[in-house]
């Protein structure tokens, strides 16, 4: 690659690129997102490859075929689009292969039984499926459909574009000044307004001359959340140009990348793309002849969920145990190395290209007013449409859900929504509430009312829950609140660091009473303690992770005391989830005597002849769901 | 079987000699060994000049890092908040009765060492459970058994 040493050789390469592609050329993206390489999409890329390479195709323009990151349509994978037509294809195996190659890329014809259909629709291009239509994709729309491994990709995609714009029209306050009037706030949870933090920080550095460091905040640790993974697979060069630009405004040399672990191909891409990125002069010395040098280093996460918190992820790239420290001092004043440090998470950075190409004022007309632009959350849980989806600031959780996510499958009840993962709340679907008594809210903010409520930063923080990263679990009756509540405190008892004493040992208390609860035990006045310690919690911890730690009990217990009643007062699971609280069962109508459960049962506790039927019992029964797993005519029932 | 001690100065000379590359040190060499001898431990801190009681902290401190020998395969169930939903639970609970291990140990024949983690962001699929690189989506004992027996 010929390193570019000027922004209008970026262009011209760009051009170039633009005019050598055919615009006719078929193009086969096979998405391996995290979801679709689950179920085989790395075999469904290599069918096509084999199958186009090995065959002399009957078509005067040989198809491409692109392994591109997550097409969000998590629940439909392995999926494909073909191009030009935007076609979409869904569950697609190996074996499908051969037909869409003879049917679709030398005939021009669909193959029906492909498509994405529902309540008897069949939605041809991916632009009318309900999951896509109703999304705005800005930080997605390269994700999908750039391969993240080919940077010309990328720049014919428009990658860059607003870096070298950077360096040419604006000076570095310019840039400062245009990130702040956009109004962005940390997507990772926080919500901290971020061109005020890159003006404090260069602040401080003006005052005491030194380095300044740069980090991006890849340590996606809340569970069923991976918006940050899919923007580091899927399109690496939107987080490397967020940060050079952010670097050039900052006066920046040197960049840090802390990526999770347990996330080996965002690390992989992120190393190629950095690696390409210097070949052609976009990183390293004399950043395209601007006479400005910044460079990146990718820093794998070791394992420790506390890392996603500031102060912890500069211990860790220290080489120290990563515990945080009490702030202020902030990272902006004294972070890696004792001098001023700006973290931003990874959509944060993801988010700065698009603000420097289409101006301050576009981007705050996006969105909510006080939580402008774009979020992305991964929609989980008991939830039709599975995926990773990008929509406005400020839409209704109604619409999220229920039009966006499909709602409920099956029989259940829409009950809840479970946001920001650990740190955040569980937010009922009848929420009418008005808040009038929590922590932080702005008085401008309308009380919400049922499914309307908004999904932005401060109405999110009136619930009790918060925004977070983006994870979105959604609770359907079968979920118990009491148990989700308990799995997230133990969750967070395991990746407390033990620090300081509040969480410490405050996460073991609420842990014993939740522990209580669900097995029937506790009075209520305990409902009451376990509330007034989680509020010590929130008062008395050192950092976020203690902070918002009783965030998901608060809430439950706001919104749900009823359920917890249940458990103490009745010894009742409503949702039928405590095992403690219920009793398998066989259904005499249903069950036809296969022997099966009695086969599987660990305790040996079923009893029943061939044919004849099976009863379970309840003494020796250990409550394991074994027996529901492999009968085959759903016989056993909870109670 | 004793790694030999050339192998652990290749990855050692790849880092300057600054406490920084801790973490990087010991992830690379629990990467190629699988786990951090006491020895390895020592051979690093040597290195990179902090000293044991530093480096102990921090492999004890971070879940990437085992001190004990890992199983041939490992078996990771998703505790993730969906598959807590969906019954993962229940799923590790059936996995240490059948491998007779409780989690984060490793069966005697060194050949299976059983894991939970922290979501895999494979949610449409939960529960989910990773044997080795492959996941086994809407698992459940029986498919896992299945699979167990092929490795």
């Amino acid at each position: 690659m010929q390193r570019l040493t000027n922004t209008a050789e970026l262009k011209v390469l760009r051009d170039n690129l633009l005019q050598a592609q055919d615009p006719h050329r078929p193009i086969v993206r096979v998405c391996r997102g995290p979801g679709c390489l689950a179920v085989g999409a790395d075999k469904v890329s290599q069918a096509f490859q084999s199958a186009i390479q090995s065959q002399n195709l009957e078509v005067k323009v040989q198809p491409l075929v692109k392994d591109t990151g997550c097409h969000g349509f998590c629940s439909q994978g392995p999926l494909v689009n073909l191009a030009p037509a935007n076609l979409c294809y869904v569950r697609v195996k190996p074996e499908d292969v051969e037909e869409i190659v003879q049917t679709t890329l030398v005939k021009g014809a669909v193959v029906e039984r492909l498509l994405y259909s529902d309540n008897g629709t069949r939605y041809k291009s991916a632009a009318d499926i309900p999951f896509y239509r109703m999304q705005q994709k800005i930080i997605l729309q390269n994700i999908g459909v750039i391969d993240p491994l080919d940077i010309h990709d990328a720049i014919m995609a428009g990658a860059y574009h607003s870096l070298a714009k950077a360096l040419i029209e604006m000076s570095p306050d310019d840039v400062i000044r245009t990130v702040e009037i956009s109004g962005l706030r940390g997507r990772g949870g926080g919500g901290f307004p971020t061109g005020y933090k890159w003006k404090r920080t260069v602040e401080n550095a003006r005052e005491n001359p030194g380095p300044v460091y740069i980090i991006a905040n890849g340590e996606e640790g809340d569970p069923g959340a991976f918006m940050d993974r899919a923007i580091m697979e899927g399109d690496p060069h939107a987080v490397i140009e967020g940060m050079a630009i952010g670097a050039y405004a900052m006066g920046v040399n040197q960049g840090f990348l802390y990526v999770r672990h347990e996330y080996p191909i965002a690390i992989r891409h992120l190393a190629a793309a950095i690696a390409q990125a210097r070949a052609l002069g976009l990183l390293g010395k004399n950043i395209l002849g601007a006479g400005f040098d910044f460079d990146l280093q990718i820093n794998r996460g070791a394992g420790a969920y506390v890392c996603g918190e500031e102060t912890a992820i500069i211990a860790s790239l220290e080489g120290r145990v990563g515990e945080p420290v009490t702030r202020p001092p902030y990272p902006s004043q004294q972070g890696l190395w004792g001098r001023p440090t700006v973290i931003n998470n990874v959509e944060t950075w993801a988010n700065v290209p698009h603000i420097i190409d289409h101006g301050a004022q576009w981007y705050a007309d996006l969105g909510a007013p006080r939580s402008t632009g774009t979020k992305i959350f991964s929609l989980v849980g008991k939830v039709k449409n599975t995926g990773l989806v990008e929509v406005p600031m400020g839409i209704s959780l109604g619409a999220l859900v229920e039009e966006i996510g499909g709602g409920v499958p099956g029989q259940g009840r829409f009950k809840a929504v479970q946001t920001g993962g650990p740190s955040g709340g569980i937010i009922p679907y009848e929420l009418k509430e008005e808040f009038t008594d929590y922590h932080f809210h702005p008085p401008d903010v309308k009380p919400a009312d049922k499914m309307e409520l908004s999904v932005d930063f401060d109405s999110m923080a009136q619930t009790g829950s918060i925004m977070g990263g983006g994870g979105m679990i959604v609770m359907d009756d079968h979920d118990c609140v009491v148990d989700l509540a308990r799995y997230f405190l133990r969750f967070l008892e395991e990746e407390s660091c033990g620090k300081c004493l509040p969480c410490r040992l405050g996460l073991k208390g609420m842990l014993e009473f939740l522990n209580n609860f669900s097995q029937g035990k506790g009075a209520p006045a305990d409902i009451d303690a376990l509330e007034s310690l989680g509020k010590a919690l929130v008062d008395g911890s050192l950092c976020g992770l203690g902070r918002t730690a009783p965030n998901p009990v608060l809430t439950s217990i706001r919104y749900f005391r009823d359920e917890y009643l249940a458990h103490i007062v009745d010894h009742h699971c409503p949702a039928g989830v405590c095992r403690d609280l219920i009793t398998y069962r066989i259904d005499p109508e249903i069950c036809n005597g296969c022997t099966l459960c009695a086969q599987t049962c660990p305790q040996v506790c079923i009893t029943g002849a061939n044919q004849q039927l099976h009863t379970i019992d309840q003494d020796a029964c250990i409550r394991c769901g074994a027996c529901m797993d492999v009968c085959p005519v759903d016989a056993v029932v909870v109670d | 079987m004793k790694p030999a001690r050339q192998d652990i100065e290749i990855i050692l000379e790849q880092y300057p000699r600054h406490p920084q590359h801790l973490i990087n040190l010991l992830q690379d060499v629990q990467a190629e060994y699988s786990y951090i001898s006491a020895e390895h431990l020592t051979l690093i801190c040597d290195h990179v000049g902090v000293p044991v009681t530093q480096a102990w902290s921090v492999a004890t401190f971070y879940k990437s890092f085992s001190l004990e020998p890992r199983g041939e395969h490992e078996i990771k169930v998703c505790l993730g908040t969906t598959c807590h939903l969906k019954g993962g639970q229940r799923l590790v609970e059936a996995c240490e009765r059948n491998l007779g291990v409780a989690r984060g140990q490793t069966t005697d024949d060194l050949k299976f060492t059983l894991d939970t983690v922290k979501c895999v962001g494979a949610c449409a699929l939960a529960p989910v459970v990773m044997v080795d690189e492959d996941y086994l989506g809407e698992a459940n004992m029986v498919i896992l058994k299945k699979r167990l027996e092929q490795v």
